[in-house]
């Protein structure tokens, strides 16, 4: 076809060949060195991933940054990270499982679970962060944070709450807290740790489940298993295993 | 604890006009022989117009004269405030109703700040009036107070040397007779809307304690 | 500063005093203050401490008390006279105020209202009550609310910061760790505040100060 023909730019239907730019010994050059980069940056890209596939993962987190984390992390958790009563009271971590750490931090992040505080938190935190802290708190050991407001401490709660933990509302078809939070309630996987959590968290947590997490439908998490349970117990038998877990000590 | 129940300090007073014309005289002669001595300070509050408001009481470059305080390097927001409680006739201690009160009458608040301004400007020297032998027992209740008399510490609010900051007035170098006699007075219940806590702060002081706090304040730079 | 030894005579002394009654017992044994010590103690209180105990600013700022938290109004004057808290001015105050009158002394001015004495650069606020409210996740500052509550008015030991003087609130961040190094208590909320106000820069400190200084 002719080289030199001019280009029109409207109608339909117009040929515009199979080139626009001029043909000839120039552009069979330029062809070859475009094919000759692209080959070689093709093989550098091969090269590097096949570099990477054989190095160690990327460096944890360092020492530094994560002392200075936990430490911060405390300011809000208790200096022993077994809780604290603030304007709002804070749960304890000392103990608590990895996997339900590090979950709950992703929910936080992804805005399933809602927390203003905990989602800038956790929104700064890297994948390697999120898990060392997990695994940090997890092995801490402390008393349970006693105390707290008077209607969640009386004694006959106890009992009724050891009940509910062991036995369940069979009425209202609430298992045993035992069957997936272990029979000291030290937890298990995904499963939260709850012996020693401040009474009046689990209250808190307890009254406000739906709305507070597996807030994306479109990603349901485990959240939704505690939904017959939270649906099932009334005010006083929250009241009452509440006050019985957060004076468990295993 | 003893509240101060001391005589009025002067029961004949003379009159404004007698006094004036007995100060002009003195004022005068002492005006000169401080003009020697003060050199350019003096010459330079007299340039700038001062002179006229103040020295005919104050003394030259307002080092204080007779019963009236030294005004020279004190705080500017207090002289303002001061010369507004003048005007407003709230600070109505016999010497400032007799003397101030007609002074600030046609103060107009432009003049206020400006006369503010220069008297804070001008260096101070202290009155050196009080009893010597109590100064250290004075500047042990300026620093600490007494709280088991529930005398609170001066220094937390007019600084550790007594040098005052916004409207907290500056004592350090003010003469013994003045302080006593201001100290005394808010105890008889004079210039009761003083600045919190001044009045309140006073009438827990004993005679003594006033005795020692004047003095030693009137030796301070 | 005190030897060691004196402040413990001191303190000893002050029990004492507590506990050979110059404050009369009741029927019931228990120590009761007079009336008319307490209102005297009090009206002392705001020689210093304002009208209403709102704060004053003396040649240095001295703090509100007005609608403190109880619990951490009578811990800070037991932290003062044990020495746990440095303060010379305060320590000479409060050894001569007998313990039975620190809870009444407390409950007192938690209970005062004023309005804040203010004073502070109103273009700090913003970023003040951005601190407040979502603390810098990144240079590892919490967030303060989550302890001292929307409102700053504060919770059992956690104190009220509302209305506080805002230069008196610098003073103490800045100055945390060297009034409050004493070995406290495990949980003593003052070993928390030691690691925020570490963490906390100069800038941040003056911006949360403005904000909480307008507080009502």
């Amino acid at each position: 076809m002719s080289a030199k023909r001019p280009i029109e730019s409207n109608g339909p239907g117009v040929d515009r060949g199979s080139t626009t730019m001029a043909c000839g010994p120039a552009f069979d050059v330029a062809r070859a060195v475009m094919t000759m980069l692209l080959g070689a940056m093709l093989l550098t890209a091969i090269q590097v991933v096949s570099a990477r596939a054989g190095e160690p993962k990327p460096a944890a987190v360092s020492e530094r940054a994560l002392a200075a984390k936990i430490e911060f992390c405390k300011t809000c958790h208790g200096l022993s990270a077994q809780g604290f009563r603030g304007a709002t009271t804070m749960p304890r971590l000392a103990g608590q499982t990895v996997e339900y750490i590090e979950g709950q931090l992703n929910a936080f992040i992804e805005r399933r679970r809602a927390n203003r505080f905990m989602y800038n938190v956790a929104r700064v935190l890297s994948p390697e962060m999120r898990t060392a802290l997990a695994t940090h708190f997890s092995g801490l050991k402390a008393p349970p944070l006693r105390g707290g407001p008077r209607e969640f401490t009386a004694e006959d709660l106890m009992a009724e709450g050891k009940t509910i933990f062991e036995e369940g509302v069979p009425a209202r078809d609430v298992p045993p807290c035992l069957s997936c939070h272990g029979t000291q309630a030290k937890g298990d996987s995904a499963f939260p740790r709850l012996a020693g959590q401040p009474n009046d968290y689990i209250v808190a947590k307890l009254t406000d489940w739906e709305t507070e997490r597996g807030l994306d439908p479109s990603t349901p998490d485990f959240s939704i298993t505690m939904l017959p349970i939270v649906r099932g117990l009334n005010k006083s038998q929250i009241k009452a295993v509440a006050a019985y877990l957060s004076e468990l000590d295993p | 604890m003893t509240s101060p129940q001391q005589p009025r300090l002067r029961d004949d007073e003379p009159t404004v006009k007698a006094l004036m014309m007995n100060l002009i005289s003195l004022k005068t002669a002492v005006a000169m022989l401080l003009a020697l001595a003060m050199g350019s300070h003096a010459a330079r509050v007299k340039a700038s117009g001062i002179d006229n408001c103040t020295s005919f009481c104050h003394g030259a470059a307002a080092q204080g004269f007779a019963q009236a305080p030294r005004l020279a390097g004190q705080k500017p927001h207090y002289i303002a405030r001061q010369l507004k409680a003048f005007h407003d006739h709230s600070r109505d201690n016999p010497l400032s109703r007799q003397y101030m009160w007609y002074a600030t009458e046609n103060l107009r608040d432009e003049t206020i700040w400006t006369l503010a301004l220069q008297l804070a400007a001008l260096p101070a020297t202290p009155a050196r009036d009080g009893r010597p032998e109590l100064v250290t027992a004075g500047r042990l209740l300026f620093e600490n107070g007494s709280p088991k008399n529930e005398i609170v510490i001066c220094a937390v609010c007019h600084g550790p040397q007594g040098q005052g900051v916004r409207d907290i007035p500056r004592l350090g170098g003010l003469s013994y007779a003045y302080l006593k006699r201001r100290l005394l007075e808010w105890a008889e219940g004079y210039h009761a809307s003083a600045a919190h806590p001044m009045p309140r702060a006073a009438k827990r002081l004993s005679a003594d304690d006033i005795e020692a706090l004047a003095s030693y304040l009137s030796f301070v730079e | 500063m005190m030897a060691f030894g004196k402040r413990l005579a001191l303190v000893g002394a002050a029990l004492a005093i507590a506990w050979s009654g110059a404050a009369a017992a009741d029927d019931s044994g228990v120590l009761k203050v007079s009336d008319g010590a307490l209102r005297s103690k009090i009206e002392y209180c705001t020689m210093c401490h304002g009208e209403n105990g709102r704060g004053f600013r003396g040649f240095i700022p001295i703090p509100r008390l007005a609608g403190q938290q109880p619990q951490y109004l009578e811990k800070q004057i037991r932290s003062v006279v044990t020495g746990h808290r440095i303060s010379k001015v305060m320590f000479s105050v409060l050894t001569t105020v007998e313990p039975s009158m620190w809870r009444p002394l407390a409950v007192h001015f938690s209970q005062l209202a004023a309005k804040p004495l203010g004073g502070a650069q109103p273009d700090l606020v913003a970023t003040g009550r951005q601190i407040f409210e979502d603390g810098v996740a990144e240079a590892n500052v919490p967030a303060c609310m989550a302890c001292h509550g929307q409102g700053a008015k504060g919770h059992d030991p956690v104190p009220r910061l509302a209305g506080q003087l805002d230069d008196y609130v610098v003073n103490k961040l800045s100055n945390w760790s060297s009034e409050r190094s004493q070995p406290s208590p495990e949980n003593d909320p003052a070993r928390i505040m030691a690691v925020v106000a570490r963490n906390l820069t100069r800038s941040q400190i003056s911006a949360v100060a403005a904000y909480l200084s307008y507080l009502p």
